[in-house]
């Protein structure tokens, strides 16, 4: 990143951050900030919600009003920031634990609210903060230090479920192709409704030597050989798309938001009550 | 926003609803849970004409999350449950605490533990209130005891809310909230409506908890161009993480000390107690029935009298220790196996013998039962 917009977009008197040597969320941070600067978001004007992790420390790097919640529950805050001052521009940062364990229920509801906030998961299939543990998005079979002899859980797809309880826009980047994440970044900073990205990122540090993966070169090759754009994807039979993951802009549909909808309540309610 | 003048009919669930629209209330967040749901549903009628914004969350959790977001961007917001739901509240509570966003929350006491008796009151979350979400924090905590105090001190408990910003608690039951009385709202120009200190906007940009500017910072709403860092971490005057050592003893005693520095927040009725050789404790609906209980003791000969707190914490002791040194006893009827008689026996010093008499069977105590306590004492 620049110099420039670091020091426009980052509060760079908080860094060093705090993230180990090889972790994948500083690369979301950077294309965060760099679309940002393309969509041309207003600082003053602009609010970062996150919970409580690894990935929701970036809430306290931006360079605009920031606020660190607590546990799983930062799409519920910034529901209440939002509604309160819906002319503010709102973008949420969620771990993957944060987002689809403790905080799995305000995401449902947050996306079938379809309230106009921009959601974007940093996935690293692990509980980073407290050192590793498993999560919603570890592979099935993955080691922890909670799955000591493997996790029998199948691991959650949160653009799925996104799509299905009806968010506007979900889509999925990965860290290892920063330009791409930035793009799909931008559409869902642009989109009025709610907007999911989730960025797949890596912890060499517990998931990667836990499960003898490499260090985050490896992981971030891993990555670029089993990713798949969704256009080739839509080409593929289910047979070549074992094992894969896809990545691109995933669904994206017209709701009412809900902001506006409860303005048109507002003026109807008022109107009524006038007449 | 005009409050109807003239008499009403009204419940005291719609009065604490009433006390928060007169207070300027522009954000609800609720979970529906009995004996409570009156005032969402109160709320989700009034406010949009008002232009103020209410939702149904999905749970309690993110209600309290919501109300303390919309607090943080400039609204004056409330949330209302009863004891399920505010256990599940407290961990954003200690959240608004520590973040300085002011806030109301109503908590209907029905009798628990867990689901317990949904529709009967009970008395069992004093302690809670004060002390239900983790860590030193401060808290108001308000006990109205009639329709028309539903209404006041709603209203009081923004004010109290928005002057210091904390969170404040107002503890009802079963009772006050679906009684109906005959209530006159006094006129919207009578009444006092306090807003939070914002930092002056020409000023540029000023630090989120700048404690320079006095152990209540004027607050630096989102969307002001302060570009305000909130967390729930501990943290320095610029809302920066902070680890251990001085600056976090200073920052947990300048939160706590928001309450414990104001006496004046003390508030507390007292009835006949000037001469009273027994002295009755009670709140909310409990001191409807004591207040009886001490006009039929007086009747009988017995200087019985009342003090009633409605600040239930702050707690009024140094009025009930001066009364202590005075008195044969003092009585502490409770709808709880006794709780607040640990904060009376606590504060009376052992000044006098303090009785507990509690009840909880999911019923009101009567003016009777309080008598023949007041009866036991008076004949030692
Ligand atoms: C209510 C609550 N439960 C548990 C924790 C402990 N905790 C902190 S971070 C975390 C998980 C973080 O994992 P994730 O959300 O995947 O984010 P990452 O750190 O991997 O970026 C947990 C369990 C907490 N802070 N609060």
């Amino acid at each position: 990143m620049s110099t420039a917009l670091a020091e426009k977009y980052l509060r760079v008197e908080r860094l060093p951050h705090i993230w180990c040597r090889g972790c994948g969320h500083g690369i979301v941070l950077g294309a965060l900030v760099r679309a940002m600067d393309e969509v041309g978001l207003d600082l003053d004007r602009t609010v970062v919600v996150s919970g409580i992790g690894c990935a929701s420390r970036a809430a306290g790097y931006l360079n605009c009003d920031g606020l660190h919640t607590t546990h799983g529950r930062a799409l519920a805050f910034a529901t209440g920031v939002k509604l309160a001052r819906p002319e503010l521009r709102v973008i949420v940062i969620a771990g993957d634990g944060d987002l689809a364990a403790i905080g799995g229920n305000h995401f449902i509801h947050a996306a079938r609210r379809n309230l106009d906030l921009t959601c974007i998961c940093f996935n690293n299939q692990v509980y980073g903060m407290t050192s590793g543990q498993h999560s919603p998005t570890s592979p099935r079979l993955s080691l922890a230090p909670t799955a000591p002899y493997g996790h029998l859980e199948r691991e959650f797809d949160l653009c799925e479920l996104a799509r299905a309880v009806g968010a506007g826009y979900v889509a999925r980047a990965a860290a290892y192709n920063p330009r791409a994440m930035t793009r799909l970044l931008v559409r869902a900073l642009d989109l009025r409704g709610f907007s999911f990205v989730e960025v797949l990122s890596q912890c060499p540090t517990y998931f990667g030597r836990r499960n003898r993966l490499g260090g985050a070169v490896d992981m971030l090759k891993w990555q670029k050989e089993h990713t798949v754009d969704v256009a080739r994807a839509r080409e593929m039979d289910p047979a070549e798309l074992e094992g894969k993951v896809v990545t691109g802009e995933l669904h994206r549909a017209e709701y009412p938001e809900y902001t506006a909808a409860y303005a048109e309540l507002v003026s109807r309610v008022k109107g009524e009550t006038g007449r | 926003m005009p409050v109807k003048p003239g008499a009403r009919l009204m419940q005291g669930n719609e009065a604490c609803a009433e006390g928060a629209l007169a207070a300027g209330l522009s954000f609800f967040a609720g979970y529906p849970i009995t004996p409570s749901t009156e005032i969402a549903e109160y709320l989700a009628e009034h406010l949009p004409a008002r232009g103020g914004v209410y939702i149904q969350m999905e749970d309690e959790i993110a209600s309290m999350a919501a109300v303390v977001g919309a607090s943080l961007a400039g609204a004056k917001a409330m949330t209302a449950t009863s004891g399920p739901g505010f256990s599940l509240k407290q961990e954003n509570l200690g959240f608004a605490a520590i973040t300085e966003a002011p806030c109301v929350v109503v908590n209907v006491q029905r009798q628990g533990p867990s689901t317990g008796l949904p529709t009967s009151p009970s008395h069992g979350d004093l302690m809670q209130a004060r002390w239900g979400t983790h860590g030193d924090h401060p808290v108001v905590v308000l006990v109205p005891w009639s329709v028309r105090e539903c209404f006041d001190l709603t209203l009081h408990a923004f004010n109290v809310a928005e002057r210091l910003r904390i969170p404040v608690v107002i503890l009802t039951d079963e009772v006050i909230a679906h009684m109906r009385e005959k209530v006159v709202l006094p006129e919207a120009g009578s009444l006092v409506v306090e807003d939070r200190a914002r930092p002056d906007r020409a000023a540029g940009p000023a630090l989120p908890y700048d404690d320079r500017q006095g152990d209540v910072p004027p607050m630096t709403v989102f969307g002001d161009g302060h570009r305000a860092h909130v967390t729930g971490l501990i943290h320095d005057r610029r809302g920066y993480p902070a680890g251990p050592g001085p600056a976090t003893e200073a920052l947990l005693k300048r939160l706590q000390g928001k309450v414990d520095s104001r006496p004046e927040l003390v508030i507390a009725e007292e009835e006949e107690t000037a001469d009273a050789e027994v002295l009755v404790v009670a709140i909310g609906c409990v001191a409807r029935s004591a207040a009886r209980a001490i006009r039929l003791a007086r009747a009988e000969g017995i200087a019985a009298g009342l003090l009633r707190p409605v600040t239930l914490w702050p707690f009024p002791g140094e009025r009930v220790r001066a009364i202590a040194g005075r008195v044969r006893g003092i009585v502490v009827p409770e709808m709880n196996l006794g709780q607040m008689v640990l904060e009376v026996e606590r504060v009376a010093g052992g000044r006098a013998p303090v009785h507990l008499y509690p009840r909880v069977d999911g019923n009101l105590i009567t003016p009777e039962e309080v008598l023949g306590s007041i009866r036991e004492v008076a004949r030692g």
